[in-house]
């Protein structure tokens, strides 16, 4: 099994700790001028997303975590899974409830997502940074409202709820920010 | 995607920074050449390492390393009768690259005959607070090695067992794997105390542990700690001090411990230096001696947080 010594840690690297792949979010290198050295790490687990911190003696190795990321469009949900295909190979993945998580409301069929891989099983999916989802209930609109700072809650065609202003009108689409789940702008 | 080394001729520091150095340099040769201190210079490359197994010499491919610290020199024109001495330039320390840390760096290393810590602690915070405008100049407080523990992490060093020690300092730190005695106490003032030192405040921590007391002497009254000391600004560690350990026989058991310790941890053993052992025979008197790490309180200066942004080129791109 591969593993990485302290001295290549950096963020972004996959690590296993106590059975569980993490991803190292920051590495700080600390030695007292006469002390020894050690390695202080913020990971974050890759299947919770809590961070933790920990501390590694400099020179000490640690078992690397066979996670990579890959990009693949999302196809359909059969309420239990969430099926994705490698666009390239036309290969065909299904996540469940566990991976696809909270991004699962953002979920539009043909989205392309990254999805993270542990041991070749999805661990976790990021939808498109940006989508653009129909309005299929909402209030109507107030016309001459451009400005405003008044809003109103919308339904997406994903079941997803977001804020959007008050001039905005059913059947719509919109383009939302899903790392914030806010709206971003009307599309035309 | 890394960029090529073609594009990374570049300083890293800034012409505020750089401008920063030239005055603090200034400011540090004013401050001895007032209180008749005496700059000297030694050499960068030294016959013998240091044994610490802490710090790794740099060993150059003709024989012979480069200097972890002047201490060695200095203590040897102590035992020529120079009286106070300081030294103004470039150390090495293999592998020590991070944030706060670049293999090469500048140290700041100092001597005064017939000083006690405390009066040379009290020089430390006299030459750091110089540096800043009076109005801005950060407060000094004192604090032993095991009151700062306790209070911060609820445990008295000194009276504690190794095994309690380590419960605490692995809750502490979140570390798996065994720490002896001494790494445990690392743990406990760096992660456990010093980041709560407050900001824009001068901590002097004294009287560490006597595992701790690396070239410190013994305390006669309390031979459970060292007159060894430490000078933070905020929670950044800036100085090191001792009341020096000059008994030629005491120094060399303190040698051939550092050198159990290294085939203990699997490193190189380092010969001890005999013309330093020849110089403490021959008396090198009562004094205290620190070393200051210039980078740091250049960042310290500047509020910035990378070693990186106070030195020109640094270790990747030198």
């Amino acid at each position: 099994m591969a593993s990485y010594s302290t001295n290549e840690f950096r963020s972004g690297l996959k690590i296993m700790l106590d059975s569980d792949p993490y991803a190292i979010v920051d590495n700080e290198f600390v030695k007292p001028g006469k002390g020894q050295a050690f390695n202080r790490v913020k990971v974050r687990n890759l299947k919770t997303g809590r961070v933790i911190e920990k501390t590694f003696k400099s020179g000490d190795t640690v078992e690397a975590a066979d996670v990579f990321e890959q990009q693949m469009q999302y196809l359909y949900s059969d309420g239990q899974f969430w099926h994705f295909m490698d666009p390239g190979t036309f290969e065909q993945l299904a996540a469940d409830e566990n991976a696809v998580g909270d991004g699962a409301k953002w979920l539009k069929e043909g989205d392309v997502c990254v999805i993270r891989l542990w041991n070749g099983a999805p661990l976790s999916v990021d939808p498109p940074n940006f989508v653009e989802l129909r309005i299929v209930e909402t209030d109507p609109g107030v016309r001459g409202d451009t400005s405003g700072g008044g809003t109103k809650p919308a339904t997406l065609e994903t079941g997803a709820v977001v804020k959007v202003p008050l001039f905005v009108n059913g059947d719509e689409v919109v383009k939302v920010d899903t790392r914030t789940g806010e709206y971003v702008s009307r599309v035309k | 995607m890394q960029p090529a080394p073609v594009q990374e001729w570049r300083p890293t520091c800034t012409a505020a920074h750089r401008r920063l150095r030239a005055e603090v340099n200034r400011a540090i040769r004013e401050f001895f050449f007032k209180r008749g201190v005496l700059e000297v210079e030694t050499p960068l490359v030294s016959r013998c390492g240091n044994p610490d197994p802490a710090i790794e010499s740099l060993r150059l491919a003709g024989g012979g390393y480069l200097r972890t610290s002047p201490e060695f020199a200095h203590k040897r024109l102590l035992a020529a009768g120079a009286g106070p001495i300081y030294e103004l330039g470039r150390v090495f320390r293999a592998g020590e690259s991070g944030a706060e840390h670049n293999p090469e760096f500048t140290l700041l290393e100092w001597y005064r005959p017939g000083f006690d810590p405390h009066a040379l602690m009290a020089e430390v915070a006299d030459l750091v607070r110089s540096l800043y405008p009076p109005e801005a100049a950060p407060e000094v407080v004192s604090t032993r090695y095991a009151d700062a523990i306790e209070s911060a992490c609820g445990i008295d060093p000194l009276a504690a067992a190794d095994s309690e020690l380590e419960a605490c300092a692995r809750r502490i730190a979140n570390l798996d794997g065994p720490l002896d005695r001494r790494r445990s106490l690392d743990l406990l003032l760096a992660l456990g105390a010093a980041p709560d030192f407050p900001a824009g405040q001068i901590t002097q921590i004294y009287d560490f542990p006597a595992c701790q007391a690396a070239l410190a002497r013994i305390s006669e009254a309390d031979p459970r700690v060292a007159h060894r000391f430490e000078v933070f600004v905020g929670p950044v560690e800036l100085a090191n001090g001792y009341d020096e350990l000059c008994d030629a026989g005491e120094l060399e058991a303190r040698f051939v411990d550092e050198n159990r310790r290294r085939r203990a941890a699997g490193q190189e053993q380092v010969a001890p230096d005999a013309r330093l052992l020849g110089a403490t025979r021959a008396g090198i008197g009562p004094c205290a001696g620190v070393a200051l790490g210039v980078d740091r309180l250049l960042m310290v200066l500047a509020g910035v947080s990378e070693i990186t942004a106070v030195i020109e080129f640094p270790w990747e791109r030198a």
